[in-house]
């Protein structure tokens, strides 16, 4: 039987038919959540998309934080079920304190939007288990607010205690802090980044390679990585 | 009906690029004595009824907890209007 991801859909989500496109090119079933829902209909692991949830009133991600699914979410979460986070998705779980620190406006004050290289620093997730740590990859980022930012007793925790899953290449293209591109929880089944993995997913449809013009998939490990983990029964 | 007003300001020592692309602005129009802004947010809270110690507490506490981020934002004042 095929792995279920559960896509939650927000209002103001952009990317969550990209995700479920993204869950099924790596050989997954593709369940649409609903935001005010209390059913997380018995899904594997769950998928917070990106977008612009409640038009990013109040802060990036706070209002949909509270949704009723989010309550059902959190305690998923905390018992150990894969969430993955992409941009708005990160934005909630860091306002759903599943992940620490916060992201704001980015410090040149544009949208970004560019393909963006990484680092996988962090290999033993739900989400990377698929990457070596040391994988670079190209992913599409799109961002106003992604600037990651914590104190510095937190920063050192995350980098001492190896939560830090991706650093931005290159360039750092938000002002995160120590060019943070996303994070684990201690448990490796909370993934939060701020580029998005489901547009590097199908060649035609991602990032220029070195071969060919839009041929990037690195995104799909992302979703192998969970998948496989699933039906080792982990 | 009475109001009561929560100030946010993000922390001082984040960077506002908002505040900072705004000073930009005014320092652009010339002859300023002003050297920095930062932006923050005023919430009005309506309240039914009487503004009660208690009352100002709920304000107080939804202020921390889900009006401001306490990772990026303090919350600088929560008064009656």
């Amino acid at each position: 039987m095929a792995t279920r991801i559960g896509v939650v859909t927000f209002p103001g989500s952009l990317d969550d038919r990209d995700a479920q496109r993204a869950v099924r090119l790596a050989g997954g079933e593709a369940v649409a959540l609903w935001h005010g829902d209390h059913d997380l209909q018995g899904v594997d692991a769950i998928v917070l998309p990106g977008g612009f949830s409640y038009g990013d009133y109040l802060r990036c991600g706070a209002i949909a934080a509270t949704s009723p699914i989010m309550a059902e979410v959190i305690d998923a979460a905390n018992k150990g079920l894969p969430v993955l986070g992409i941009c708005n998705g990160f934005q909630i779980l860091v306002e759903s304190q599943l992940l620490p620190g916060g992201l704001i406006r980015n410090d040149h004050g544009d949208f970004v939007c560019r393909d963006q290289r990484l680092r996988v620093e962090n290999a033993s997730t739900a989400w990377t288990s698929a990457f070596e740590a040391g994988d670079e990859i190209t992913i599409p980022l799109k961002n106003g607010e992604g600037g990651y930012i914590a104190t510095d007793d937190t920063l050192d925790r995350l980098e001492g205690e190896g939560l830090v899953a991706f650093r931005y290449l290159d360039v750092n293209p938000n002002g995160s802090l120590r060019d943070i591109a996303g994070l684990t929880n201690e448990r490796g089944n909370v993934v939060g980044l701020m580029p998005h993995p489901e547009h590097a997913t199908e060649a035609g449809f991602g990032p220029d390679t070195a071969d060919a013009m839009r041929s990037g998939v690195d995104g799909l490990k992302f979703f192998t990585s969970v998948i496989e983990r699933t039906l080792a029964g982990v | 009906m009475p109001t009561i007003v929560v100030e946010v300001m993000p922390k001082p020592e984040l960077l506002d690029p908002a505040g900072k692309a705004t000073a930009g602005a005014i320092a652009k129009q010339g002859d300023s004595p002003f050297t920095g802004v930062r932006i923050g947010k005023r919430f009005e809270l309506t309240v039914e009824g009487e503004v009660t110690d208690a009352v100002l507490a709920q304000a107080q506490k939804l202020a921390e907890e889900f009006l401001s981020n306490q990772v990026i934002e303090d919350v600088v004042a929560v008064k009656v209007a």
